[in-house]
């Protein structure tokens, strides 16, 4: 299941204002995400949502940490393990980075981007994720067996490097294979 | 009785201090003048300052108003007299606001609620971009920063204070201090709870012997530390050190008995003041000045 949600529209709607294009302060993060949230209510066990910034004008570091962070935050936590939420971000520029990459780091947190050359995994992860992530988003499905080469390390380690970036919901486990969040998407674009 | 204070000439973040050294003296609800008619300049810090002067006062004061035509102009199409009339009585000719070329980026603009911080930020993105990369040789990059900035500052009333506040900006010369360079101001001041009430009210605070308002400053501004819990809180003002020091710019915050200032490359102010005299709330001013060499240090 793939959604689309236009933060833009859903920041207008918040707010109940078509002058606003500025995703600013708490609240508004806050309720930006609730209503995200509310959208993705009712989502099947597993879902992917292109969280889509095209529109949004600028967005500062309280508004990234409601609406970026803490939806990141509450997709890999415990709790939700029944339910797999992924994420997608495209439209994010250079206006919006500073704020969003800020709040990653705050929270150790990483997620998928799509740009016009392809996806790209940003924010906290080490070189070898990053060389995981690469590996499965070149392959379109891979095992660990064939992440091992590429990351120099035994299938075993790899097989725990995916398994960590599945957690992170930075791929998804399909069967015994894993498939990177943006490479899924790119497929059905 | 009536007490009298007379503001100075030049009304900014240093002269002020001067009037609430003044106050300090004065028992809150007792009678008070405050004389301006020889003020001939005030910073946006001063005209935001002097309106929440007027907040903590149980007895509404009276304000004698500049006597110079251009600055009471000025005064007029910053916003000022708009909010002052209802904070002071007003003594002497008010001018009415006339159209013209003025320098005030953003007039005077009280903050409360959320929705002022979207107001504030959608009205001066424009403007500020243009006298950012224009006349202060910013790099377009530092507009999107500068409003991140503005929007944190702004919040820190709404999250806070536990009441408004106001906001201005401001772009002008400085012509002794910095041999003509161009300066753009943002003044955000309120009356409101102050860093150290604010952060006391943390659940399962401890303080320490240390703690006073220096402190509070100190653990707000350059450590991040905020009341709530939520490990994503204080990003704002992280936020706003980041966008200050990449830009060489200067940041000063002062609340209760203290203040505290991230001092650029160009500025000779102290970095932390304490046992000022005591003002209620928080009053923060960030200096950005032209870059005579261009480009990011």
């Amino acid at each position: 299941m793939m959604i689309h949600i236009d933060v833009s529209s859903v920041l207008r709607q918040t707010l109940s204002c078509e002058l606003y294009s500025n995703l600013v302060t708490r609240p508004t993060g806050a309720a930006v995400r609730t209503q995200i949230e509310a959208l993705l209510a009712d989502s099947r066990e597993r879902s992917l949502t292109v969280i889509d910034f095209s529109h949004v004008g600028m967005i500062d570091f309280s508004c990234a940490d409601e609406v970026v962070a803490k939806l990141l935050l509450r997709s890999v936590a415990e709790e939700r393990v029944q339910r797999e939420a992924y994420f997608l971000f495209r439209g994010v520029t250079d206006d919006h980075w500073d704020a969003i990459e800020s709040v990653l780091e705050r929270h150790g947190l990483a997620l998928v981007l799509q740009t016009d050359d392809g996806c790209r995994v940003v924010g906290t992860v080490n070189d070898r994720e990053r060389r995981a992530w690469e590996t499965v988003y070149e392959l379109g499905r891979a095992l660990p067996a064939d992440v091992a080469p590429a990351i120099g390390a035994p299938q075993d380690d790899a097989a725990r490097l995916l398994d960590g970036l599945h957690r992170r919901r930075l791929l998804m486990r399909l069967d015994d294979g894993y498939v990177a969040v943006g490479g899924l998407a790119d497929r059905r674009a | 009785m009536t007490s009298v204070i007379t503001l100075p000439p030049s009304l900014d973040d240093h002269t002020f201090e001067q009037v609430v050294e003044q106050l300090a003296a004065v028992p809150p609800d007792a009678r008070l003048l405050l004389d301006a008619r020889h003020t001939r300049w005030s910073s946006p810090y001063g005209l935001t300052a002097l309106l929440t002067l007027g907040q903590t006062r149980a007895e509404r004061p009276t304000l004698a108003v500049p006597e110079a035509e251009e600055t009471a102009g000025y005064w007029a199409r910053a916003g000022f007299f708009k909010y002052a009339d209802e904070l002071f009585e007003l003594s002497g000719a008010v001018p009415r606001v006339r159209g013209g070329e003025s320098s005030v980026l953003l007039e005077i603009t009280p903050v409360v609620k959320s929705e002022d911080v979207h107001d504030v930020v959608g009205r001066i993105q424009q403007q500020a971009t243009r006298i950012l990369t224009t006349e202060l040789h910013y790099d377009a990059k530092a507009t999107v920063g500068f409003a991140m900035s503005l929007s944190e500052i702004c919040q820190n009333i709404v999250e806070h204070a536990g009441r408004g506040g106001w906001v201005a900006v401001q772009a002008y010369t400085w012509r002794k201090r910095l041999g003509n360079r161009r300066v753009v101001v943002v003044a955000v001041c309120d009356a409101g709870l102050g860093f150290r009430q604010s952060l006391e009210s943390a659940p399962g605070r401890v303080l320490d012997d240390r703690w006073d308002d220096g402190k509070a400053l100190e653990d707000a501004v350059v450590r991040g530390v905020s009341r709530f819990r939520d490990p994503g809180r204080g990003q704002g003002i992280a936020g706003v050190r980041r966008f200050i020091s990449r830009w060489d710019a200067k940041l000063s915050v002062r609340s209760g008995t203290a203040k505290i200032a991230l001092i650029p490359s160009w500025d000779e102010d102290v970095p932390l003041q304490e046992g000022l005299a005591p003002f209620p709330g928080a009053q923060v001013q960030v200096t950005l000045a032209e870059r005579v060499s261009g480009g990011p240090r």
